[in-house]
Order: C-alpha cells, then structure tokens, then sequence
C-alpha cells in the first residue's frame, strides 16, 4: 500500500467514524423510536381489529412496503415541496425512515401480539383487569419478546439504510466518504473503510440484540 | 336466597345450539358440580356466566341484582367479575409475570391496593395453596399442579364470593391432580362458594353438596349429591355413572 493512501486512510477514518457517532447513529435511533411508535399503534389497531382505523393501517402498510424507500425520500423531500412542503433534510430522513420501517415493524408486532394465547386476555378479564390494563401488563410486554429479534432485524437494516439520506443532501457518514473521495478519488479504498465502520456499528447492534434476548428470556421457558 | 340464579340461558356457536335453555342456582356455601359428557355444554356454560363468552338470551340474578345476559353493559360486567374469580383448565397463569406478580397484579392494577398491602393478602392466599415458597418462580418454571395452585391463590386473593372452576384439573397429569383437589377440598371445607366443571367423579361425590347433570345442553337432572349418586332419578343419569365407574374399574 503506497504510502498516500495509508495516510488518506487514517486521516479519513476519524473524520467518518464521527460523522457515523454524531448524524448516522442519532438518524438511526429517531427513526426507529418513531417507527416503534407507529408499529405498536398500528399493530394494535389490527389486532383490536378498529373498524376504519384498521382498514387505514392496511392501506399504510401496504403503500408503504409496496414503493421503494429511495422512491419515498425522493418524493417528501424533492416532490412536497411543489405543494408547498418544505422539510429540512435531515427530519425528512427521520419520517421517511421512521415510517418505512414502521410498517414492516408493525407486521412483526402484529404478528407477536396474535402469538400471545388467548387465555392470557380471558385471565386479565377474570381478575377484574380491563382490555389497556390486560395489554399493558401482559399481553404486549409477551409479544415484545416475540418480537424482538425481528425488531432488532429491523434496527441494524434501518442503520445501513440511513445511507439512502446522502441522496436527499443529509451530511452523513456514507455521504461524507463521498465528499472526501471526490478529492482523492480512492474509492475502493474509502468506500471499503465505510462499509468496516457500518459493519463495527451493526456488530455491536448485534451484541445488543444478544444482550436484550437474555434478558427479556428470563421468565421464558427453558433455562 | 340464592346468590347466582340463572335463568333459562341460550347459546348457539355458527348455527348449533350449545344451551338449551339451563337453570341454575347456588346458594352460598354450596359447591356445585356440573357433570356430563364433552359437548355436553358444560365449559359453555360457565363461560357465559363469567361472561367470557355472550349468552344469546338468558337472566342473571347476582346478590339480589337482576341481568339480562345478552344486553349486560360492560360496567356491569366488571362489577360482577370483582367478587368472582375463574380457574381455567389450562391454568392461564400471566407467563411474564412470576407467582407472587400473579397474584397480586389484580389486586394493585383493578384493586388498587398499596403494594404491601397486596403482597400480604397475595402471600396468605399463597400459603393456602401451599405454594409461598415459590413466589419468585414464572410459571414456566412449575408443574402444571403448582401452576394450578397458584391460579387458585390468584382467585383467592381477590376475595370473591365464589370461585367458578373449569375442569381445574383435566389438563395434569394424573400424579398431579391430587395436589390440586385437595386444595379444593380445603376450600370446600371451609365454606366458599363454588361452581365446579369437573370429571372427577370421586371428587363431585365427596366435596360437592349439589349435582347438575348436563347432556346435550340440557340439563338432565339436577339434585344433591347424595341423593345423585345413590339414587338418580334419570336413566341418563344412572347410565353416566355406571359408565365412569366402569371406565374407573376397567
């Protein structure tokens, strides 16, 4: 390795890894707050089968999986503001990605909320509970456990996802690297050196992941 | 006066009549139990006057209060359910909660008992069904006779009137329903209140103080249990349990 190319790397990796510590990681964790947000809400209102309300989170769902998410970014931050729309980059990453990820969020909740039996709703009844009480005490911190390692799935895609933000203006880490290899022109070396830092960063997503599913496993069954 | 009557019940699931038209009263102190063959309608029953499920027509007279059963309000519903407490076959203990947490959830979320408050009466109704030493253990940690134990405790701690059983012990293993039977039978003893779906015919004969025969949604014959047992009035009585004790002998 000639020597310009080393010190481009270990000038550049700082540079990256802050941009990755103070706008990737912060993008990452507003979004997926938000998109829990919505995936619980959303969730519920199907399995509490909400007449309209539901029929609403099917429509959202449905739009939502069936365009791309680039296609999404492009068109609330280049296509609103022709209507008179206009949001700074970085909290229109923070919606798009928050509500891209929400639906297929809401999915796996869904899909963890109906795993709960049955019997768990009829016993909060019998002790006097009303329907919030029962899903509050019981039924969705159950189907939380359930649904964690799909939510966790959903993190660390959301984290690389929020690359896609360079394209809508967001100085990211990703859109950082692009900065500095159109001085240096290096980009195998650069865009290598961004995929290590993702790769670090979903590393230790993982670790977490690990981590939480130990603890949430604790009234589980087998030890 | 009788403290649960209910009147003429109905229910239909798609298009079959489950109910046919049931009567049923308990006085307090009475153990009840409720015999007959599956699809006989007997879960069915208890169900609809828990409320877990809506009975199509049907009155309900609770401590002196009349209810029509199809039209009861939600309000009411809750208000009932408060001196009630139902022990279901496959136990339903809160699976991420742990004994103690079971027991006392109803108390401080519904009851709104402080928090020592709730854990003294929960630890009382514990050590009743003999399960204290286990406060800290999920459910997934027990036996299915423990589970049902603390089930039991978690009806207990409430305070209800009466305690509604259904089929408490069908889901065990057969080395594990005397533990549970026992705690029933203490509770007999000592007076509470209680409506008993049950197959265990050793028990409806030795604890229970009232039969109610069921088959096919009716009700076939309803009498004390000594006069039941050793005189039933019905031929389909006579032959239900000549068919369990020879199932028992066989």
């Amino acid at each position: 390795m000639s020597e310009r190319l080393w010190d481009i790397l270990v000038s550049s990796f700082p540079r990256l890894l802050g941009y990755g510590l103070k706008v990737t990681l912060p993008l990452t964790a507003l979004s997926f707050a938000l998109a829990l947000v919505i995936s619980v809400i959303v969730a519920m209102i199907q399995y509490a089968k909400v007449p309209v309300l539901r029929q609403l989170c099917r429509f959202y769902i449905w739009i939502i999986r069936g365009t791309p998410l680039l296609v999404q970014l492009f068109l609330v931050f280049y296509g609103l503001p022709q209507l008179g729309v206009v949001w700074a980059a970085f909290p229109t990453a923070v919606v798009v990605f928050g509500f891209n990820e929400g639906a297929y969020m809401a999915e796996s909740v869904r899909g963890a909320l109906e795993s709960v039996s049955r019997g768990q709703m009829e016993a909060g009844y019998c002790v006097g509970m009303n329907y919030f009480q029962i899903m509050w005490h019981v039924v969705l911190p159950q189907a939380f456990r359930t649904a964690f390692p799909a939510l966790s799935n959903s993190l660390i895609s959301m984290m690389k996802g929020t690359s896609l933000a360079a394209t809508i203006t967001v100085m990211e880490m990703f859109r950082q690297a692009q900065v500095i290899n159109g001085r240096v022109y290096e980009s195998l070396a650069l865009y290598s050196e961004t995929a290590l830092i993702y790769l670090m960063f979903s590393t230790v997503l993982t670790y977490l992941q690990r981590w939480g599913e130990k603890r949430l496993g604790q009234y589980g069954a087998v030890k | 006066m009788s403290m649960i009557e209910i009147r003429n019940i109905h229910k239909s699931f798609d298009g079959t009549e489950v109910l046919k038209g049931i009567d049923l009263s308990v006085n307090k102190g009475d153990v009840v139990a409720i015999l007959g063959p599956s699809g006989s309608g007997k879960t069915t029953l208890l169900r609809c006057i828990n409320f877990l499920e809506r009975a199509d027509s049907g009155e309900m007279v609770f401590d002196g209060e009349r209810f029509n059963l199809n039209a009861i309000r939600r309000r009411e519903i809750a208000r009932i359910r408060r001196k009630t407490a139902f022990v279901f076959q496959n136990y339903n203990l809160f699976l991420n909660k742990t004994v103690l947490e079971n027991v006392t959830l109803g108390l401080t979320a519904v009851r709104k008992l402080p928090k020592a408050e709730a854990k003294a009466r929960a630890m009382d109704a514990l050590v009743r069904v003999g399960m204290a030493d286990k406060v800290n253990s999920y459910p997934a940690q027990l036996s299915g006779g423990q589970q049902q134990r603390v089930a039991i405790a978690r009806g207990l701690a409430s305070e209800p009137e009466i305690i509604y059983f259904d089929e408490p012990t069908s889901a065990l293993d057969p080395e594990l329903i005397g533990e549970v039977l026992s705690v029933m039978r203490k509770l007999a003893e000592e007076g509470m209140t209680m409506l008993v779906v049950t197959h265990e015919m050793e028990f409806a004969r030795s604890v229970s103080s009232k039969v109610l025969f069921m088959e096919g949604g009716r009700v076939i014959e309803s009498a004390p249990t000594a006069a039941f047992f050793s005189n039933p009035q019905q031929a389909r009585s006579r032959e239900f349990i000549r068919s369990i004790l020879q199932s028992r002998q066989g």
